[in-house]
């Protein structure tokens, strides 16, 4: 119980629920990156992700609470640390010793947070009233064209893009944080963190190149 | 060289405080911060007025008594220095000095630039201590071999002089730096196992119960630390509290 009450405990919550979307995000941007060099294989990837029983039903759930743990954990922690100082400064120079994403995550976090619910509108909304509501048939070849569809409005695909650089930042500071949080801090800590920033840079540069790649690219039939 | 100063005052913990405007003459590079504060206090003293109140001990940077958020940083822009250590050639003539408190609701305002750190203290009874029997079978502690390394990073550990920056300096206000610095000190030891387990859940029980913001691992602490601790103590305590936990 006291694990579960404590200061660390939240911090070992972000962390772990962090890294476990951090791996969530190495599966998407890779079945991403197909639409763009094999329009086959992401319809097949896709269609395997939409039908699978175990994906479906058991992944995509913990998904969904891994997503919502993080959120609300990080919103109870921004309560609490808020409360940790009722008497703020005149001059607080916070620039001098953090750098800018480290002391913004909520607010970066919060800008993916409603990224999500575009995305979840764009996409997850729509494929389960394809497939629940609907009762459509199965079409493994669909995939590719609402996908690249989608990107065709400028004003969305702006809108992913910034919200990308956003989930660059968070990442930036997140994902190099969340080994610390849980207690290491090694040898290995210097290259891990190199490991990290390339990443936060590469993934989410990679998931705006797919939208502005399909966005000058559109299908034309 | 002269400088405008924009300073906390406060009549105490009940009252509330405001930013009181001052004009200092007269000022000398080699001032140490608080001893231009000594020299304004004479001026007021001697205009009838109330001075500012402010900690001070040592003024030689070991004790951790001094304080003060000096133009938004604790113990003010330099490195590695407490703010007795902090020389006034630092500032420029006609420079605008923002001072005030440290400022955390686990560390209330007594008085002017004065807080209550007694948290600290607190935290530190819950289990920064080791026990040793003192009634004439003390051993000597050099008898047990500690490797070099270890006794050294116990050593930087324990140089922590719980001054409160740490806590002043974190956008959460917390007191993970402070907290891992003094578990860390005795993780790293042998004589410092035996209450391993109950030492870092205590201490931070105690850490949570004053108030304290969490840790962001922003590592501002570490940048405003006067003794350079280092973050490595906070994942130190992360992994010491997860294993303590696991345990039971």
């Amino acid at each position: 119980m006291s694990l579960i009450k404590s200061s660390l405990a939240r911090k070992y919550v972000m962390a772990l629920s962090g890294l476990f979307l951090v791996t969530f995000l190495i599966l998407h941007v890779t079945i991403n990156l197909a639409s763009v060099f094999s329009p086959d294989f992401f319809n097949e990837a896709s269609h395997f992700m939409g039908y699978n029983p175990i994906v479906q039903f058991l992944m995509q759930p913990i998904l969904i609470a891994g997503v919502i743990v993080h959120f609300v954990m990080g919103f109870v922690l921004e309560v609490r640390n808020r409360k940790a100082r009722d008497v703020g400064y005149v001059k607080y120079k916070g620039s001098a010793n953090a750098p800018w994403v480290s002391r913004n995550m909520i607010y970066s976090g919060l800008v993916v947070l409603a990224f999500l619910a575009l995305h979840f509108y764009d996409f997850w909304i729509h494929e389960m009233a394809y497939k629940y509501v609907e009762a459509n048939p199965e079409d493994p070849t669909r995939y590719y064209y609402e996908t690249v569809e989608k990107f065709a409005p400028f004003w969305r695909t702006i809108l992913y893009v910034v919200s990308f650089v956003l989930l660059s930042l968070h990442l930036w500071h997140g994902f190099a944080s969340s080994f610390q949080s849980m207690g290491a801090n090694n040898k290995y800590t210097a290259g891990f963190t190199k490991f990290a920033k390339i990443f936060a840079v590469v993934v989410p540069l990679a998931f705006a190149f797919i939208a502005i790649y399909h966005h000058l690219n559109p299908i034309t039939h | 060289m002269k400088l405008y100063l924009k300073i906390w005052r406060q009549k105490d913990a009940s009252t509330p405080g405001r930013i009181v405007d001052y004009t200092l003459d007269g000022v000398e590079g080699d001032m140490s911060f608080l001893e231009m504060l000594d020299i304004l206090n004479e001026e007021l003293v001697s205009k009838g007025e109330e001075p500012v109140e402010f900690d001070h001990d040592c003024r030689e940077g070991i004790c951790g008594t001094c304080s003060l958020q000096i133009n938004g940083e604790p113990h003010g822009p330099d490195r590695l220095v407490t703010t007795c250590q902090l020389h006034m050639r630092k500032f420029n003539d006609g420079d605008t000095i923002v001072i005030e408190p440290f400022r955390a609701t686990a560390f209330p305002v007594i008085k002017d630039l004065i807080v209550d750190r007694s948290a600290f203290d607190r935290i530190q009874q819950a289990g920064g201590y080791i026990s040793v029997n003192t009634s004439g079978n003390t051993i000597d502690a050099n008898a047990i071999p500690i490797n070099k390394y270890d006794a050294d990073e116990a050593m930087d550990a324990a140089t922590c002089i719980g001054c409160g920056a740490c806590v002043a300096a974190c956008k959460n206000a917390s007191a993970m730096l402070f907290t891992s610095a003094k578990v860390s000190q005795f993780a790293l030891l042998p004589q410092g196992q035996v209450e391993a387990t109950e030492r870092v859940q205590n201490m931070v029980r105690q850490m949570d119960l004053e108030g304290f913001g969490n840790c962001t691992n922003t590592g501002a602490c570490e940048v405003e630390c006067p003794k350079g601790i280092s973050l490595t103590n906070i994942a130190r305590m992360n992994r010491e509290y997860l294993s303590a936990t696991l345990k039971g």
